[in-house]
């Protein structure tokens, strides 16, 4: 900790050592950064660090099972069907709604682009699921999308169905709340992301004769893909890491047993610190291969302005 | 490959229009209405993929606007089991889920941490970013990077080390250590923010400033303070948000009497060997939604979060 805070610090001694320093941005300005570098490093990177070491130090009960001395942790993540296998249920979910969101908010910003009536009060609609929060919605789903809610005596009496959707409890409810709370979010960025794009592009591709299909695929989704490959991520992340409503309208010990939950299972309820963090740090490392992977597919993007906000 | 291209056979036009766009330039007049098709195409309402758009949007607001009236609806219920709707309204389930939750004492604690975290991240994330916005440094890509970790990886995975980090210590189920914990995500969210907020002001102001003999603190208090207001502001107001909807941090580190609303509604519909009866929980997340929208309303009248991107044009004139 000491080693970077002396960094900020302007060094004594001759001016010319001052100035060479400051020739290389080393100057008294430099000390702003000090309570944000001494507050990540105490409260991100020494606690990572700290467990990190414990991931290497695993309960006797985790050795004894599952041998590899000090990577028992890991080896029991890997070897342990139970626990494995929520890094597979927890990309089934993310994926999927990240996807959606991102696809489905496309032809809708499009659509929206233009002026219409009641433009004011949809974009304030879409802002609504920010306030309800996760417990909201889920209390919500239980009771409107429920076996006696309002969406299945609606469908039944309707005759559309004759036994009960069940949305929650399940896969399902998770992914519809994961789509409540991540789609305005994924809509509002696409949105202004299209904003930034030129109009003029598309008129000229117009006056060129060029139909809707050509103009989408050759201007518009070209210039947007970047602003995708962000959206997408921040969307992805968002859905990752779900954990409340894994709990409260998933089937947190089935379908729905996401990493989040795994790993707060061994810290609240088993006490086994070390597997705790050895899971929460697998999570981490699972969410940013997949950013990599989406970072790296962007790289080969078309990369120019995009109106200032890509 | 083709649209890649098509783009290169373009490369003029992109930057000089994005210039463009964010000038405050005039409405053009092909943005008003019907003028922006030409004749040959279809009207916009007749087009079909304009119906799915439609529809799609109707669903979402199904489900939205149904998730909100059947919690509200609930929350004043009596009993309500498979009809259309309760068989009466009382209010009392507040009453009594403020005396069970003591929320007077939840919903102080919880704003007292808001709050708290919104200082502190900004005092230690605007001088910060104001660093990255002005100055070149050695390892300056590094420490950038450092600051974007906490916001993509997931609570969790930095929640758990340092909540066993936070117990070791002792302080767990404490407020401060609830108010640690949200500073995590919350001064690299406002370093993010700020720091292209700051960069977009024109240092030629604060190089003026100082030629006129003003000093560092002159500076910062007089010239750059009132101009970042804004971008505090705006900063300030997704980290409140942020901040009070945060669950996983929180529940890691929280007790009884620390916990947040949210962690308190959590625990009520999970709490082991039957949870609390339905309109209850109905009654708390009402109230934690009501002071969300309230917050909000008062915090958009001051302020446009906006602001953070949409100031690039209006110092630019």
């Amino acid at each position: 900790m000491t080693a970077q805070a002396t960094r900020g610090r302007p060094s004594r001694g001759s001016a010319s050592l001052r100035h060479r320093l400051a020739d290389r941005g080393i100057d008294a300005q430099l000390l702003m950064m000090v309570p944000a570098i001494v507050f990540i490093l105490a409260l991100f990177v020494y606690p990572f660090a700290y467990g990190f070491g414990l991931t290497l130090q695993p309960t006797e009960e985790t050795v004894e099972r599952w041998g590899g001395g000090i990577f028992a942790n890991y080896l029991r993540f890997f070897g342990d069907a139970f626990t494995f296998e929520s890094v597979w249920l927890t990309a089934r979910l993310a994926i999927p709604a990240a996807l959606l969101n991102v696809l489905v908010s496309i032809p809708l910003a499009i659509k929206l682009q233009h002026r219409f009536r009641g433009k004011r009060l949809l974009s304030t609609l879409l802002v609504l699921p920010i306030t309800l929060g996760t417990v909201l919605t889920a209390q919500g789903l239980l009771i409107f999308a429920g076996r006696q809610g309002w969406l299945n005596q609606a469908l039944i009496n309707l005759g559309i169905l004759d036994t009960p959707l069940e949305l929650v409890h399940n896969y399902i409810g998770v992914l519809l709340s994961l789509i409540i709370s991540g789609f305005p979010f994924a809509f509002l960025l696409i949105s202004s992301y299209l904003s930034g794009i030129d109009p003029s592009l598309d008129r000229a591709a117009r006056s060129l004769g060029a139909g809707w299909a050509q103009r989408f695929t050759k201007i518009t989704l070209p210039l947007l893909a970047p602003g995708l490959a962000t959206t997408f991520i921040l969307t992805f992340v968002l859905a990752f890491s779900v954990f409340p409503s894994a709990t409260l309208v998933g089937d947190p010990s089935g379908s729905t047993r996401v990493l989040a939950v795994v790993a707060y299972r061994f810290f609240g309820e088993q006490f086994d610190y070390p597997m705790a963090s050895t899971v929460a740090i697998m999570m981490g490392l699972a969410e940013l291969i997949v950013v990599a992977i989406v970072l790296f597919a962007r790289s080969f993007l078309y990369k120019g302005s995009t109106g200032g906000k890509g | 490959m083709t649209t890649q291209d098509t783009n290169r056979s373009t490369p003029q036009e992109v930057p000089v229009g994005a210039e463009d766009s964010a000038l405050p330039v005039p409405e053009p007049p092909s943005r008003q209405r019907g003028d922006d098709r030409i004749p040959g195409d279809k009207s916009l309402s007749a087009q079909p993929s304009t119906w799915l758009a439609w529809a799609g949007i109707a669903a979402f607001l199904v489900f939205l606007l149904g998730i909100l009236i059947s919690v509200v609806i609930d929350s004043f219920g009596r009993a309500w089991y498979d009809d259309w709707l309760p068989t009466g309204f009382t209010p009392s389930w507040y009453g009594q889920a403020w005396a069970r939750f003591e929320l007077t004492h939840v919903i102080a604690v919880t704003l007292v941490v808001a709050f708290s975290v919104v200082v502190l991240s900004v005092l230690i994330g605007v001088p910060a970013s104001y660093v990255l916005a002005r100055h070149q440094f050695p390892f300056k890509k590094a420490v950038t990077a450092l600051f974007l970790l906490p916001v993509i990886i997931p609570p969790i995975t930095f929640g758990i080390p340092l909540a066993t980090v936070i117990y070791n210590v002792g302080l767990g189920r404490t407020v401060l250590a609830v108010i640690l914990v949200n500073l995590v995500p919350s001064v690299p969210f406002v370093i993010i923010t700020m720091t292209p907020f700051i960069e977009q002001i024109n240092p030629a102001i604060e190089n003026a400033a100082r030629m006129s003999g003003a000093r560092m603190r002159h500076v910062f208090l007089r010239i750059l303070g009132p101009m970042l207001v804004p971008g505090i502001l705006a900063a300030a107001i997704l980290v409140l948000v942020r901040t009070v909807g945060m669950f996983e941090l929180t529940y890691l580190v929280s007790g009884p009497g620390t916990e947040t609303l949210v962690v308190t509604i959590f625990r009520a519909m999970t709490s082991a060997g039957g949870s609390e009866p339905r309109p209850l929980v109905s009654a708390m997340a009402f109230v934690y939604t009501a002071m969300m929208l309230v917050t909000l309303i008062i915090a958009l009248r001051f302020v446009n979060p906006t602001q953070l991107v949409a100031r690039v044009g209006d110092t630019d004139d």
